[in-house]
């Protein structure tokens, strides 16, 4: 066994410090550091403390990969302790995004659990004189199977000391078939301090001498500041300082509402450009702009095949910008001291974030400490790294700690959107109804636009007034373009923007919803034209055994009766059902969901009454958290579905509360039943996203199945199904 | 609006804090009180994050002048904790894991607590109704839902 370390001693030795790899750009996503030491210390109380690059958004991912650690170390699960998401302390792991979490630092730290074990045991065979074959671990402790008396806690084996070694990677893991801390239904470990009001998030961040700050942001991105009256808040109370670079506005005061009051008071005059589409030329302009094309697919002879087709079918569907609409508005703390910047931030991406901070203040990366606080639900990426922008350009302007809070019309207006995108289709179906010829294309922006740049934030962009490119490469509008479908003759073609009319990055799923609701809708439509079951009709073109059983499973839950869509009755409260499937980009989890629901042919109004899911995401790690994941995911898109868009015109965005941005109530949110398919030999594949996909299709394919009228459009508002009933 | 010197009942205990007596009375709880549970939300009366019992009726406490409160109790999420005993509204919410973040927990647990002590065996109707005012972004709604329905049990005795 290799037993060597870089010093080339063996065993134990004194701890050095962390990030024993150093401060290095991690991939998206992969770790890049194999020391040991990064990943795991045992503590001389017997616990262990446990370093994942990764931060909690609100998931629950800090007590999953506790959960992981624990089973693999053999060690009760209350011992383990997260840190996540420090530049001083964990491995940089990129951003937290993509439902990669289980997958990326899972693993990570299931390796380096699992070594951390097999060089512990290795200490106490010699330790107890001993073969390995002899010895068992049970919560921390080694012993002698045969004499159980005979026996070293893990923390006398360390006895304070670092492993000093690499992650050889060679270490056999445990067998799923043994886990009794993963796969199960572990509670969280925030729940009670959040119950109880403990500090818990980023607004709960408070340092001595602290400042607060609020921002004056121009009505729209492309405005440009005329004036601006500082003697309109002379005597504004406690009022510290207007501070004012381009057009990056703030006032800074010493209680929360006085900022609150100067900011509203003070007088500045803008001159507003349009630089965006009105509203109502949004899909005409995605459509027109020049683009960046990519083929996906392209199998068999399309172009024959949809000649010689007996039906030719063609639809268009489209998705509008939709907000992330955190409950909490975005906040950072931030303290720029002449040596040392330390940043508090609910961001997805510490590492990423600190260096781009790092040039906003022109000075060396390691000079930033990001320390990752959670903030309220995300999705993707609100406004969250913005906010840590402003807060250091606050600090820098003070020289003091300035907690800079976001209003709830800055969240709105500035947070980057989900990206709209135009989504057509193009089938051909042969004269005994079968699918011989597919043809995808879709629109779409980038839906990522991280913050590497300066110039990619919000204050960037305001100071150099520069709304430079958002987009240095596109990514996401490809998740799930392609279906897992066997059709004969297919081709998916992704038509990348080089830009957004609406600042936009990563929404949960990136494309992957928008792109499901259209091959999802319009597979119903192809059944529908083939007077086929749409469980029937989709079973036809799926091989794959597991994809197959999850589709059964979400039709056997929901009672699904196999016939055609739409029997062309038309009761004044009219009901249906809809289907729809989907494997996560490709070959992560897959999903099967039924939607029952009613529409009111008078006024139009949706009401979904059940919401029925089929689960398959490999290993579970922990059934109950999967099963919130699922049910957020499900009640989230729908009201994504039914009710959000974001609205705008040429000059501003013009949503900009919770009345111009309604989201889905405890009165509109229907029953949610869910099937869990537990797979303990396939690797576990996130949850995040998944079942967040096939929403939008099962319920305009239910609105379908209850009235005969086609939804292509989201939101799905009375106006919009009215006018579909026609 | 200079800061002056106000009595406020918190949490069953007297508070002399300075403050203008416009300020909202949510900076006042959180920044010269110190105390977490409620949160800016969106400072408009429309999502619930800002929750305090003023008396037993639950207020939005973003835009509420602290000059109104006068001799009312205020109760915040931290006040719910009896001798470090949770209330039982707050056990069901463990219970019954029902957040996601988190954020919103706050107005939920105060709604409900006000819900149930007027009314101890409500309808779902009632129940939807009566949080309707409380947004929940994450999607917690159906876990909230049952938590409500087990803190009912608990307040009533039944488990």
């Amino acid at each position: 066994m290799a037993k060597q370390d870089r010093q080339g001693n063996s065993g134990g030795g004194p701890r050095t410090g962390r990030r024993g790899s150093g401060r290095r750009e991690a991939s998206w996503g992969q770790p890049l550091t194999n020391w040991l030491d990064d990943w795991l210390a045992i503590e001389p109380d017997g616990t262990v403390t446990t370093f994942s690059g990764k931060v909690e958004l609100g998931t629950g991912v800090r007590t999953a990969l506790a959960q992981i650690v624990a089973e693999e170390l053999g060690v009760p699960l209350e011992r383990v302790h997260m840190v996540m998401g420090d530049t001083e302390r964990t491995p940089d792991e990129g951003y937290t995004a993509g439902s990669m979490t289980i997958s990326t630092s899972g693993v990570a730290l299931r390796i380096a659990a699992a070594e951390a074990r097999r060089i512990l045991l290795e200490m106490a065979a010699e330790r107890l004189e001993a073969r390995l074959d002899e010895l068992a671990v049970q919560d921390g402790v080694i012993s002698l199977i045969r004499h159980p008396e005979r026996k070293i806690t893990y923390a006398g084996l360390m006895g304070g000391k670092a492993f000093n070694l690499e992650i050889t990677g060679n270490t056999l893991l445990k067998d799923p078939k043994t886990y009794t801390i993963v796969g199960t239904s572990t509670p969280r470990e925030d729940i009670p301090r959040k119950v109880a009001g403990q500090p818990s998030f980023i607004q709960d961040v408070r340092l001595p001498g602290m400042l607060h700050g609020r921002l004056v942001r121009p009505p729209g991105a492309g405005a440009e500041l005329i004036s601006i009256d500082e003697s309109s808040v002379a005597d504004s109370p406690g009022l510290v300082k207007v501070v004012q670079r381009g057009n990056f506005i703030a006032v800074i005061a010493e209680r929360e509402e006085q900022a609150i009051l100067a900011a509203q008071r003070l007088k500045v005059e803008w001159r507003e450009r349009a630089t965006m589409p009105p509203m109502r030329d949004l899909y005409t302009t995605l459509r027109s702009r020049p683009t960046q094309d990519s083929p996906l697919v392209e199998q068999g002879d399309y172009e024959t095949a949809f000649k010689q087709a007996a039906r030719q079918l063609h639809a268009t569907y489209y998705q509008p910008y939709h907000a992330h609409a955190s409950i909490g508005p975005s906040c950072a703390v931030a303290d720029v001291k002449e040596d040392q910047i330390t940043v508090w931030a609910s961001t997805p991406g510490p590492y990423p974030l600190s260096g781009t901070l790092a040039q906003l203040l022109d000075v060396p990366a390691e000079k930033v400490h990001l320390i990752h606080v959670e903030g309220a639900g995300s999705y993707g990426q609100n406004g969250s790294d913005d906010a840590a922008a402003d807060a250091v350009l606050l600090s820098q302007a003070v020289g003091r700690p300035v907690r800079v809070q976001w209003s709830r019309q800055d969240e709105f207006v500035w947070e980057p959107k989900a990206p709209a995108m135009v989504m057509e289709m193009h089938g051909g179906l042969d004269a005994q109804g079968n699918v011989v010829a597919w043809d995808y294309h879709v629109w779409s922006p980038s839906h990522v636009a991280r913050a590497r740049s300066p110039e990619q934030l919000v204050a960037g962009q305001l100071l150099s007034g520069q709304a430079a490119s958002q987009f240095g490469f596109s990514f996401g509008a490809e998740r799930n373009a392609p279906t897992n479908y066997s059709f004969p003759n297919q081709r998916v073609t992704v038509h990348y923007l080089a830009d957004s009319p609406l600042r936009a990055s990563s929404f949960r799923s990136l494309g992957g919803a928008e792109n499901t609701f259209a091959n999802e809708s319009f597979m119903d439509e192809l059944a529908a034209a083939a007077g086929a079951d749409a469980l029937e009709f989709r079973l036809r073109y799926l091989p794959d055994a597991r994809a197959r059983e999850v589709l059964k499973a979400a039709a056997g839950k929901a009672g699904w009766e196999r016939r055609p869509s739409w029997q062309g009755k038309k009761d004044e409260i009219a009901e249906g059902r809809g289907l729809a499937f989907a494997w996560y980009e490709n070959d992560q989890a897959i999903v099967a969901c039924v939607a029952h629901l009613q529409v009111d042919l008078t006024s139009g109004a949706v009401r979904v009454k059940r919401m029925v899911i089929a689960h398959d995401c490999g290993l579970i790690i922990n059934p109950d958290g999967l099963k919130n994941q699922i049910e957020g995911n499900v009640i989230q898109s729908l009201s994504r579905a039914l009710k959000e868009e974001v609205q705008f015109d040429e000059r501003r965005v013009t949503s900009v509360d919770w009345d111009s941005y309604p989201i889905l109530t405890f009165s509109e949110v229907p029953e949610v039943e869910i099937v869990l398919i537990n797979r303990p030999d396939q690797p576990a594949s996130g949850a995040g996203e998944p079942s967040t996909i096939t929403t939008a299709a099962a319920v305009a394919n239910a609105i379908f199945d209850a009235t005969g009228a086609r939804l292509r459009q989201i939101p799905f508002t009375p106006g919009r199904v009215k006018a579909a009933l026609g | 609006m200079m800061p002056g010197e106000i009595v406020l009942t918190v949490n069953g205990k007297l508070h002399t804090v300075q403050a203008a007596p416009e300020s909202p009375l949510l900076y006042v709880l959180r920044n010269e009180l110190g105390l977490n549970g409620p949160h800016y939300g969106c400072g408009g009366e429309k999502c619930g994050a800002c929750m305090v019992l003023v008396g037993a009726e639950p207020r939005l406490s973003c835009h509420l002048p602290v000059s109104e409160i006068g001799r009312a109790r205020i109760t915040t999420l931290e006040g719910l904790i009896e001798e470090g005993e949770l209330h039982p509204v707050q056990r069901a919410f463990i219970e019954e894991q029902a957040t996601q973040c988190g954020y919103c927990v706050n107005g939920m647990i105060i709604t409900t607590a006000a819900l149930l002590w007027k009314n101890p065996h409500p309808t779902d109707e009632q129940i939807r109704t009566a949080l309707d005012g409380n947004l929940c972004r994450c999607g917690a709604h159906l876990r909230i839902l049952r938590a409500v329905r087990r803190a009912e049990k608990l307040m009533s005795g039944e488990v």
